[in-house]
């Protein structure tokens, strides 16, 4: 019998190793998986690339992980959001590194690597500093950069809903990042409000199938705050 | 004070609500935008109840309402700036990839964006202004390459009184050639072959008076 479905936390951290790549769902807090977060602390692993799409806020999250000095990098399109204080301490100290990378070219550089595209052609960044040293090429009379897919180690995240299989769902504006994360890891961990039955979800509303989920803990914490 | 610092020190500049809701009155029914961070997110509040425009945010809403009222928040549903908004009737969710492939495939007619400065050929910049401030991009890349249209909503001038309307931008570049108009606290200006062409003013102003805040030559509209 399948079941994704872990019982403790150092389960579901069990192997994350020093220098990892790990993809970190969410849109500011919306949606970021904070327990898991708090897990990986907890786990220990060190030496971290954190990829997200921002840079944390307060001293919550991913904030925290920073601040415990666990993320020697960081990977976003928006630093400068609401109260990025830890991060902007360690940035402006030279103690993390920052790349700073398009929303979209960020999003489909994730999704390539989880549909086994190795590299792809897009028009953002062309003529900007973001694009420098990459190669450009033009079609139909237009320019356009090529990004290459961009793999996690981990991918953690945070869902609505799970069953045993790991099929999920996600609660309004907190999808964001989390379906495309999934499928771009080697190792994918969801944490979930709710678990269901097998066969409890509605197959309509499954945003993640199962195939892309390793393991599932359920942290049934209630609503987020956005500070 | 010259003749001109007299003229604009006796007007009200229009506020980030003001401008916000010019702007949002200026979409034509149908549109699909995209709203960025900053004054541009205010717009969603002033959107014609009797015009159905389709707002976009980056964070995958399609379908985003106003500012709920303090007694029916969605604590999972925000905004590009991170605040709380609300679904409309028809609204839908999607992913990240999913979102920014509605912004980079070409089907946003518009996306509304704040600037630090912009330029008479269309260049602007909002992501950087030094290697050492946090540079930002967020979508602002993404929606400039390939929303049919960039409308961009800023301040005439910095803190400093410098301009933002610039000959050529000294930021770092979003994208090159993209912006088509620009709403700013003094002025609604188009941009076009001729550069920026002045459409409307805020009670008061006078034309010489706004070209003396503006780095860039202004032209009359016809």
């Amino acid at each position: 019998m399948i079941n994704k479905i872990v019982q403790t936390m150092a389960e579901a951290m069990e192997g994350i190793r020093d220098g990892s790549v790990v993809l970190l769902g969410g849109f500011g807090s919306i949606g970021q998986p904070n327990a898991l977060i708090y897990g990986l602390i907890e786990q220990g692993a060190k030496e971290l690339t954190v990829v997200a799409n921002n840079a944390g806020v307060g001293h919550v999250g991913l904030a925290r992980l920073m601040e415990v000095g666990r993320v020697r990098k960081i990977v976003c399109s928006y630093p400068r959001t609401t109260d990025p204080v830890v991060f902007e301490e360690l940035y402006r100290a030279g103690r993390i590194e920052l790349e700073v990378m398009p929303q979209g070219t960020m999003a489909e550089r994730m999704r390539a690597a989880g549909a086994g595209i190795p590299a792809f052609y897009t028009p953002t960044s062309v003529g900007t500093k973001l694009a420098e040293g990459k190669e450009v090429r033009e079609f139909h009379g237009r320019q356009y950069v090529l990004e290459e897919a961009f793999f996690g180690d981990v991918a953690l995240i945070e869902a609505w809903e799970a069953d045993r299989w790991a099929n999920l769902t996600y609660n309004s504006s907190a999808r964001n990042f989390n379906p495309v994360m999934a499928t771009a890891a080697k190792l994918t961990i969801a944490q979930t409000q709710h678990i269901v039955d097998l066969g409890g979800l509605d197959p309509e509303k499954i945003a993640t199938p199962g195939i892309y989920v390793d393991r599932v803990v359920h942290v049934p914490y209630g609503e987020p705050t956005i500070t | 004070m010259n003749v001109h610092a007299n003229v604009l020190a006796a007007c009200k500049p229009w506020s980030r609500e003001e401008i916000a809701a010019r702007a949002a009155h200026d979409i034509p029914e149908g549109f699909y935008v995209n709203l960025g961070i900053g004054i541009p997110v205010l717009l969603a509040n002033y959107v014609p109840p009797e015009r159905e425009v389709i707002l976009q945010s980056e964070n995958g809403v399609l379908g985003m309402g106003p500012t709920p009222e303090p007694d029916k928040i969605n604590r999972w549903l925000i905004n590009a700036s991170k605040k709380y908004v609300t679904l409309v009737p028809g609204g839908s969710y999607m992913h990240h990839a999913d979102s920014f492939a509605v912004i980079r495939g070409g089907h946003l007619d518009l996306c509304v964006l704040g600037a630090f400065q912009v330029a008479e050929n269309g260049d602007f910049a909002n992501w950087s202004m030094s290697d050492t401030d946090m540079p930002s991009v967020g979508g602002a890349m993404d929606l400039a390459a390939g929303a049919k249209a960039v409308w961009l909503l800023m301040e005439h001038t910095a803190k400093n009184g410098a301009s933002k309307l610039m000959r050529r931008c000294t930021y770092p570049l979003t994208a090159l050639g993209a912006a088509k108009r620009v709403y700013t606290n003094l002025a609604v200006i188009d941009i076009t072959a001729d550069g920026f062409v002045v459409r409307d003013m805020v009670p008061g102003l006078t034309f010489e008076a706004l070209q003396d805040v503006t780095d860039a030559p202004l032209h009359r509209a016809n």
